[in-house]
């Protein structure tokens, strides 16, 4: 296990560095360096640019000197110093922008993973368990219907919605009183309030297909002989189940992790912009529009990290589940 | 079926003639006939095509079928709800479709512009109308439309009623599905081509080849697509013309696309290549080209068609969802993803809630995608039990 471990975390490393050379080329893309598209905007809104200003920071991101040189310096100061460059826009530093809005990014994706299994799990047995009844189609149908309408339209629509009929506008993570406030229980309290909707929003995409990997599996499951003999042996049905089939149907909601990941993370950014959450999907949108490259690079950079360690996780927890995915692993 | 021994054998053969011509049917039926046949039991499948064939249809024919061009403005009837259709005026006589006038008021309470219908003016619809000229396909020059108001130029009939600008929200989103449903095919036959090549590499090859290009898949299927295509159109500059935009749009979402693809080549040629009729092919001297063209690439077409049809999907939303924010097709280009631009306000959809309906088109296409690619991929391998 050990061993299994130590490999896929080295295997981790070529893929993070991928990750980062990307993003390094996505602050490039946009024509001119940072500095000049930051001074122009400085002087476009009448500031003077102090010199001195502009080629210390020149200095400090080795702006003059060839791209891999800057590449080196941009890596050295994200793990050294935490220093993901500069944000012309916000006239800050990247990390001080993205220090409250990725956690939270983070914690909105848990829990969406979490809503996702806790409706995916007894709908998919549900539907193995009664193959082809009245329930097990409307479920199927729904899922489709789930998988068809992307998160920011259902965002859009339930906004629409809730405004018509409750006269409630449901934008936003914070009351208006809490959004500047420093963290307390209180504000926690109001952010339950309205967390849910962009977990359900979010989790509703994930829910369908899981519903169908786990029916499947499960129906797979029941067909094999150890089923039979079990009931032969008369085995109460619940217990039969329950102990044996469901807890290997259900082993794909930890390898799923792994794929349902990106797809949360591109839906959360996209949801947060409908509904304006304080994630890092808004901010991604304005550095964009802006072409705030720093920025923009660094959420990608970010963002590509944290998926990729979230599929090394489920990896490593899968293997440790399930142990013939360790040995296969361990034949590669 | 058949045994000869048995002294009933003609009584027999009489007795199940239908079974019988109906088997040997089955067992002299092509691979794409005995596909069609499974398919066809598909009822959501079929429904799936059959929306398509529809919406396709509205997009090629959208210049005749719409009555406004994207462009005319009604500068009267900037954000006037749906018309409705009436076949009963006062006399309760049925009678041909047709409209009343409208008439904007100001609504001194709210100070906002009301419409009122004006029961004096009734503008009968027409089919097969003259209107404003066009080039269909720009190429045939004509004036047709398929329905509209005759004469009526100054009352327009808005059916998804108008937008900011006067404009006609129902001709806009025909004309809208030209770039949104096309998108999604140019962007899958890129991705096709991308993902044939590199997947037949890594596949046919093996070996050192076939792992890079397969880590090279797991990275790129790890990245979160929707932040990394808005970080990517950060270099596209918002004054190219539509037709640079659109294949600059196309080429990013097929950056991302190809993996599915391509994985789905390898692990058929994976399997196939070790049947005989490869090693046949190769002992008669075929060079690799012709071995994968020509006898590889024929034996995995059925589930390639799933994959693409299943992929299509996503290309769409991938454009609707770019243009909805603003980095994707730019106005006076009209996507779906443009038309909901309008729609990202609550305060906007709470008053004009018509402007979602290019959202109704979204996910119905979307959906039909879905049933038809669901349906054809429990055909595809119609040996199969």
């Amino acid at each position: 296990m050990l061993g299994y471990i130590i490999r896929r975390v080295i295997m981790l490393i070529p893929l993070l560095l991928i990750v980062s050379v990307v993003s390094f080329v996505i602050i490039q893309l946009p024509p001119g360096d940072f500095l000049t598209t930051y001074i122009s905007n400085l002087r476009s809104s009448g500031v003077m640019v102090n010199e001195d200003e502009a080629a210390r920071l020149k200095e400090l991101y080795g702006l003059d000197k060839p791209l891999y040189i800057q590449y080196f310096i941009w890596i050295k100061n994200i793990l050294l110093h935490g220093d993901f460059g500069r944000s012309f826009q916000w006239n800050q530093p990247v990390s001080e922008i993205l220090a409250e809005r990725v956690p939270l990014t983070v914690f909105i994706s848990i829990l969406s993973t979490i809503f996702v299994w806790l409706l995916a799990i007894p709908i998919g047995i549900y539907s193995a368990l009664r193959q082809y009844s009245i329930f097990d189609y409307i479920f199927t149908f729904l899922g489709f219907i789930g998988l068809s309408i992307p998160g920011f339209l259902l965002a859009l629509i339930l906004m629409w919605f809730l405004y018509s009929q409750l006269g409630v506008s449901i934008t936003g993570l914070f009351s208006p009183n809490f959004v500047t406030a420093p963290w307390s229980t209180a504000k926690v309290l109001d952010m339950f309030k309205h967390i849910w909707l962009p977990v359900i929003i979010l989790g509703l995409g994930g829910t369908a297909g899981l519903i169908r990997t786990i029916r499947g599996n499960l129906l797979d499951e029941l067909r094999k002989q150890y089923v039979i003999t079990a009931r032969t042996k008369g085995l109460p049905e619940g217990k039969l189940i329950f102990k044996y089939p469901v807890r290997i149907a259900i082993n794909p909601l930890i390898s799923t992790i792994g794929w349902m990941l990106p797809g949360i993370f591109s839906g959360e950014s996209l949801v947060a912009i409908v509904l304006n959450i304080q994630t890092v999907g808004p901010v991604l949108l304005r550095a964009v529009m802006s072409q705030d490259m720093y920025l923009a690079g660094s959420i990608t950079l970010i963002l590509s990290a944290l998926t990729v360690i979230g599929t090394l996780i489920s990896d490593i927890l899968l293997a440790w589940i399930d142990p013939r995915v360790r040995y296969e692993g361990g034949a590669e | 079926m058949r045994n000869n021994i048995n002294p009933n054998y003609e009584f027999e053969k009489e007795e199940t003639a239908g079974r019988y011509e109906e088997k040997e049917k089955f067992y002299l039926a092509s691979q794409w006939q005995l596909i069609w046949w499974k398919f066809r039991r598909h009822k959501l499948a079929v429904a799936g095509g059959i929306g398509l064939i529809i919406l396709y249809f509205l997009a090629i024919f959208c210049e005749f079928l719409s009555p406004y061009s994207p462009t005319d403005r009604f500068t009267e009837y900037s954000n006037a709800p749906p018309t409705k259709i009436y076949f009963w005026d006062k006399s309760k006589k049925f009678q041909r479709p047709f409209i009343y006038g409208l008439k904007r008021e100001l609504d001194m309470a709210s100070l906002s512009y009301k419409f009122v219908k004006d029961k004096t003016k009734k503008y009968p619809i027409r089919f097969f109308v003259k209107g404003k000229p066009y080039k269909l396909w720009g190429l045939i020059p004509t004036n047709f439309h398929l329905f509209g108001i005759e004469g009526g130029a100054d009352t327009p009939i808005f059916l998804f009623g108008g937008d900011d600008l006067g404009r006609d929200l129902f001709s806009r989103i025909l004309y809208g599905a030209r770039i949104s449903l096309s998108i999604g095919l140019v962007g899958v036959f890129l991705s096709f081509i991308l993902g044939i090549i590199i997947g037949g590499i890594s596949g046919y090859y093996g070996g050192q080849i076939d792992n890079i290009i397969q880590r090279m898949i797991d990275f790129l299927i790890s990245i979160p697509t929707i932040p990394f295509w808005m970080a990517l159109s950060a270099a596209l500059p918002r004054n190219w013309p539509v037709v640079k935009t659109y294949f600059a749009i196309t080429i990013l979402l097929s950056i991302i696309g190809w993996c599915g693809l391509a994985r789905v080549v390898r692990g058929k040629l994976l399997s196939l290549r070790e049947e005989d009729f490869t090693m046949a092919a190769r002992l008669v001297g075929a060079s690799e080209w012709r071995i994968i063209i020509r006898h590889l690439v024929p034996s995995f077409t059925s589930h390639l068609i799933v994959s693409i049809t299943l992929s299509i999907p996503s290309m769409i939303l991938g454009e609707t969802a770019l243009s909805f924010l603003g980095l994707g097709m730019q106005p006076p280009a009209v996507s779906w993803g443009v038309l909901l631009q309008d729609a990202q306000k609550i305060a906007s959809i709470a008053l004009y809630p018509w402007r979602l309906i290019p959202a109704l088109f979204i996910v119905v296409t979307v959906l039909c995608f879905n049933f038809l690619g669901d349906g054809l991929r429990d055909a595809a391998d119609p040996y199969a039990r």
